[in-house]
């Protein structure tokens, strides 16, 4: 079986930088990949080049077999979800207004069902984003994700200045998207909550991919950690 | 207090009237720059064609056929408009508020020249239509009607526009689009159809008010600067992109405007560009605008 998402050689930078060097990566039904990664390594601008929001310079991304279209909205439709780095809410609409713009097509996800999976949103539904504390607005943006009823979900550090319980949650989700088949592409600094939600853990480095190995083999090599990460 | 109102109601009124014809122009030219950071300096070559229509379909002796007339023609023109300015900034997207300035400024000097060459250098006059055309006693002053009849539809359009943006689904997709385009496009949204749509909307709204301001402004070369000014100010007082900050920023402008022609007629220019420093200097961001963040 191939895989749901392939990226081959993908390059991408912003004005006379590259950023993204070459970048092959294979993503199966129901997987969950740790993208892991200094600072400036990467990662995000893969998320937002996968997304069509930085544009690719050379490279293939086939989705289910059929190349990605460029343009950002025919990614989403395509079946391509972002929950990306500081959640970029509207901070003026409401929770519910967010959550009507957000849905599309016709799978589990609905309003009613992202808030029986949220039910700390259901409360603030009249609220603006502005309003929500943090936490909120991470499982907002996570709601708006998943009302498009998507194939693959990107998730940039949603962990990100957020309490424990709040990771937990986040947790949750991303084991209940892999259990229905929807693999998840998760860049944490957290490594705790990508070694809880993923089975495998990619590196990067300047640009492309380095290591990638299974979960287990990743904790089980403490030396290889600390060599690309800095960390123990 | 009352002795100050007494002898400047005028004044006060004239400057509602003002005002909401402000709020007309300058609420499509906030949200387009708001929305899709593309200045349209061309919105005041949209005025300047509903009042060139105005003058042509209505002249100087004005029938309610000729008056309703000419405000459904200069909407139409006004809808192609902005669909074509919408066509010709697209590629301009991504670049400098520069090149937009001068590409839409061009097109304003194009249209500017065209209604010269068509209508000559006269200023002409457009008339109130019957019923409208005389004047009302206000607290002992005769007070034109159609000044009244003109804060009575521009309440209403405030109110209509304001319903629109704030209280529908397609409002919450353009206060969306404002507040982060990309992000409406990672969920699936066209957002240069939202943007042709907001476009040709708002340079409908800008002809219709050359229409509607044509028995106070008429219709003359130069006027587009003039009413492209007055918005321009109105925008950057009221905030980005703010449904809200274009209202209360056009009503503020106006009365500024009125009053100061007629309590200080030798300043009143130095009173409006003051009024706009103060605000740029206190609120950087205008009285509605957030950083990055926009409210209707």
């Amino acid at each position: 079986m191939t895989a749901l998402l392939e990226v081959r050689a993908l390059c991408a930078g912003y004005a006379g930088s590259q950023v993204l060097d070459g970048v092959d990566l294979d993503l199966e039904r129901g997987s969950g990949l740790g993208l892991l990664g200094r600072n400036g390594a990467g990662k995000s601008t893969l998320v937002l080049t996968l997304m069509g929001l930085v544009p690719a310079t050379s490279g293939t991304v086939r989705l289910d077999g059929a190349p990605l279209p460029r343009r950002p909205h025919l990614v989403a439709r395509a079946g391509v979800a972002v929950v990306p780095q500081g959640r970029r809410l509207w901070p003026p609409l409401t929770v519910a207004e967010h959550l009507r713009l957000a849905h599309r097509g016709t799978g589990t996800w609905t309003p009613a069902t992202v808030l029986d999976l949220l039910p700390q949103l259901a409360a603030r539904r009249h609220q603006p984003a502005a309003h929500l504390s943090g936490g909120e607005q991470q499982m907002l943006a996570i709601a708006r994700a998943l009302l498009t009823n998507p194939r693959l979900v990107l998730l940039d550090e949603p962990s990100d200045g957020l309490a424990p319980a709040v990771v937990d949650t986040i947790a949750e989700v991303v084991l209940r998207l892999r259990a229905e088949g929807v693999p998840v592409l998760l860049v944490e600094q957290d490594l705790r909550l990508a070694f809880t939600v993923c089975d495998e853990i990619a590196v990067m480095e300047r640009g492309t991919i380095v290591h990638r190995a299974a979960t287990a083999a990743f904790r089980a090599d403490p030396a290889t950690a600390h060599r690309l990460l800095g960390v123990a | 207090m009352g002795d100050w109102l007494d002898a400047n109601l005028v004044g006060v009124v004239n400057g509602f009237a003002i005002g909401f014809l402000l709020f007309i122009v300058a609420v499509g030219l906030s949200l387009v720059f708001g929305m899709m950071d593309v200045l349209n300096l061309a919105h005041g070559a949209l005025f300047l064609t509903g009042a060139y229509v105005g003058a042509a379909v209505v002249g100087g002796d004005a029938s309610w056929g000729g008056f309703l007339g000419a405000l459904g023609l200069a909407a139409g023109l006004g809808l192609a408009g902005g669909v074509l300015l919408s066509a010709l900034t697209e590629p301009l997207r991504r670049r400098s508020h520069l090149d937009q300035a001068l590409l839409t400024l061009g097109v304003t000097l194009v249209v500017a020249e065209l209604l010269v060459i068509a209508y000559g250098d006269d200023p002409l006059s457009v008339g109130a239509p019957p019923g409208l055309d005389g004047s009302v006693p206000v607290l002992g002053a005769a007070y034109p009607v159609y000044r009244l009849a003109l804060i009575g539809v521009g309440a209403l359009l405030a109110v209509a526009v304001f319903v629109l943006v704030e209280r529908t689904d397609m409002g919450a997709l353009i206060r969306a689009t404002v507040a982060d385009r990309d992000m409406v496009a990672a969920i699936g949204v066209d957002n240069r159809l939202v943007r042709v749509r907001v476009f040709a909307a708002g340079s409908m709204l800008a002809a219709t008010a050359g229409v509607l301001g044509g028995p106070i402004y008429g219709a003359r070369p130069g006027l587009d600067a003039t009413i492209l000014i007055l918005a321009l100010v109105v925008v950057v007082v009221g905030g980005l992109g703010s449904v809200r900050g274009a209202l209360v920023g056009a009503l503020l402008i106006g009365q500024v405007d009125s009053l100061g022609r007629s309590l200080l007629p030798d300043a009143a220019p130095f009173v409006l560009f003051g009024s706009l420093a103060l605000v740029l200097v206190l609120r950087p961001q205008g009285l509605f605008g957030g950083r990055g963040v926009a409210r209707a």
